[in-house]
């Protein structure tokens, strides 16, 4: 069992091409304060053929250490081999707690750890905060009906993912120490070979993930060509499209498009929901929308239940007539 | 080719959910169901099946009820070879992952498959790391997000779904495999299947049988304990108008009021 050593809290930081991820200079804002309330160190963990480079701008965005694995064998690794690497370092290094992106590789890596370590599992928080030196999460557990609060016990170091958007990365002022990590994946993290990576990208200007406002097409939309106006009220808003599971399983849009439990998880400032009914698999991905407004033909779709402002009515008549007044403004 | 499919029931999505006085999710006062997740595992185990030949055996863990749905996984198998375990002890209850992720490593561990297939998530708990903590017990590679898959021989190829595309992968068998909501559509079983599965070999296996100590699952073992739950506020239910010409005009102006026009 990995007992804590510190009160540091660690954060897996990945890098997008040459740049540290927002979702991990997000999640680093989050270790800052949890650490502060601690008594430890915010401890940015990075890992990549030439990841040292990267180590000064993290002191920017909340690291008070770095740890590089400047490591070209674990660039076509996968999970597996990140989880080996950050296994070996909380070995040695003892941490109280590692935060990591509750999506794609997240869980991969957190349940290798977990096990690994003999260490406690925190999954999907929402919130994190030190009550009386234990480690206390909150997740909204089965698709939102609830919201539960975890405790992880004190005495052993504690894997936590963590929710896309929880916290919000913020700058500091201050120094960074970094340090090198030697450590090498072994043969066994290393049995899933990375053959070849396809980007479908979307061709949206504003990343879904980052847009204002978001425009998102369902089922009754009626087909993919429908989706051209999406993209022209979305293009008049300076916003983003997104789109339903029901549009995606059609085949209608890419995947990189589906908002939801299995897709991606908005928090725009309005999201217009067009022809979507608001089952719960799609609620659960926009209903932290600051306001959510919602045009469906049907009287008792489930998201007028939810919708801030809610228009029966058709939208193949209502958007484009819709992206027209909104460019008509001086 | 031998794969298991680990299997969980779980409470159907309309089902109101609530904790019990000792914080542990009443599962006996709601309907339950397969997770909805689970079943295209079940499916591509099947698929795999019809293509390779073997067998297939269904694992979950839970209270007696989940026989429910063991019997129905093994209604969509069919005429195929088939069989289901169901790990239940009093002393699982109130497992976290990490409980339950050692009950079904040791029942693995006996059954020795080439293959074990699991959905990307549990409608209930939905952390999706059961299946790396699976791989850690039973030292064995991973792939997980499969969004297709196909085996040639001894080596499993699968497209991972990335949120902007997919990485392909290859790995070799004996391997864990946890794939997407949307790898394939799940059959309904057949009246034929339903009537059946009745009589396919389903066993319960308990703790002493895996030979786990009681105090290492169940709310004995959890390093992580549950503080209490809530029912977070319902979002507020708005204005609903019906469109009389002017919904395009309604929406500027709620627009303009929330400054993003």
């Amino acid at each position: 069992m990995q007992k804590p050593t510190t009160s540091d809290i660690w954060v897996l930081v990945p890098l997008e091409g040459e740049a540290p991820a927002r979702a991990g200079l997000d999640l680093l804002a989050g270790a800052r304060d949890l650490a502060a309330q601690l008594g430890g160190q915010a401890v940015a963990v990075i890992y990549g053929s030439g990841a040292g480079a990267q180590a000064a701008a993290l002191a920017r965005w909340g690291a008070q250490q770095v740890l590089v694995c400047d490591d070209s064998a674990l660039a076509g690794a996968g999970a597996d081999g990140v989880a080996d690497i950050l296994g070996q370092a909380i070995e040695a290094k003892g941490p109280r707690a590692l935060l990591l992106d509750a999506a794609l590789d997240g869980p991969d890596i957190a349940g290798r750890l977990a096990v690994r370590l003999g260490a406690g599992l925190l999954a999907n928080a929402t919130a994190l905060a030190a009550r009386d030196g234990a480690v206390v999460m909150q997740e909204t557990a089965f698709d939102g009906a609830l919201v539960v609060t975890c405790a992880a016990d004190q005495d052993v170091t504690t894997i936590i993912t963590v929710r896309a958007r929880t916290f919000e990365a913020r700058e500091y002022p201050g120094e960074v120490t970094v340090e090198a990590l030697s450590f090498a994946p072994s043969a066994q993290a290393l049995r899933v070979r990375n053959v070849e990576t396809v980007r479908q990208t979307t061709g949206e200007a504003v990343p879904l993930e980052a847009a204002q406002v978001i425009v998102s097409g369902g089922r009754g939309m009626g087909g993919p060509e429908a989706f051209g106006i999406l993209k022209d009220l979305a293009g008049a808003l300076g916003g983003a499209v997104g789109a339903s599971r029901a549009a995606v399983d059609a085949g209608w849009v890419p995947y990189a498009m589906q908002v939801g439990q299995t897709g991606k998880q908005v928090k725009p400032k309005v999201y217009i929901a067009c022809g979507i009914s608001g089952a719960i698999q799609h609620k659960v991905g926009m209903q932290n929308s600051a306001a959510i407004i919602a045009i469906n033909k049907d009287p008792e779709a489930p998201i007028f239940d939810f919708a801030d402002l809610g228009i029966v009515g058709d939208c193949l008549e209502i958007v484009p007539k819709l992206t027209a007044a909104v460019r008509a403004r001086p | 080719m031998d794969i298991v499919v680990c299997v969980k029931q779980t409470p159907v999505a309309t089902a109101e959910k609530r904790l019990d006085p000792d914080l542990l999710l009443d599962r006996e006062s709601v309907d339950n169901a397969i997770n909805t997740y689970d079943e295209p595992a079940i499916e591509e185990g099947l698929r795999l099946l019809e293509a390779h030949g073997g067998s297939i055996t269904f694992l979950s863990m839970g209270p007696d009820e989940a026989v429910d749905s063991l019997r129905k996984a093994l209604a969509m198998a069919g005429d195929l070879d088939a069989r289901a375990v169901l790990i239940s002890d009093d002393a699982l209850r109130g497992s976290d992952i990490l409980g339950t992720a050692l009950a079904l490593s040791a029942a693995i561990q006996k059954l020795n498959p080439n293959l074990v297939i699991l959905g990307m998530r549990s409608d209930d708990g939905g952390a999706g790391v059961l299946a790396a903590a699976m791989a850690q017990h039973l030292d064995l590679a991973l792939l997980t997000n499969a969004n297709t898959v196909t085996i040639e021989g001894k080596t499993v190829r699968s497209h991972r779904r990335l949120s902007d595309g997919y990485i392909v992968q290859e790995s070799d068998l004996p391997l864990i495999l946890a794939v997407t909501d949307a790898i394939n559509t799940p059959r309904y079983p057949s009246l034929k299947g339903i009537m059946g599965a009745k009589k396919k070999p389903l066993q319960t296996w308990s703790l002493e049988e895996l030979a786990i100590e009681p105090d290492r699952v169940g709310t004995a073992g959890a390093r992580t304990h549950v503080l209490g739950a809530v029912a977070p506020p319902p979002r507020a239910k708005g204005e609903v108008v019906e469109d009389k010409g002017d919904a395009a005009e309604r929406i500027l102006a709620f627009l303009a009021v929330r400054k993003v026009v």
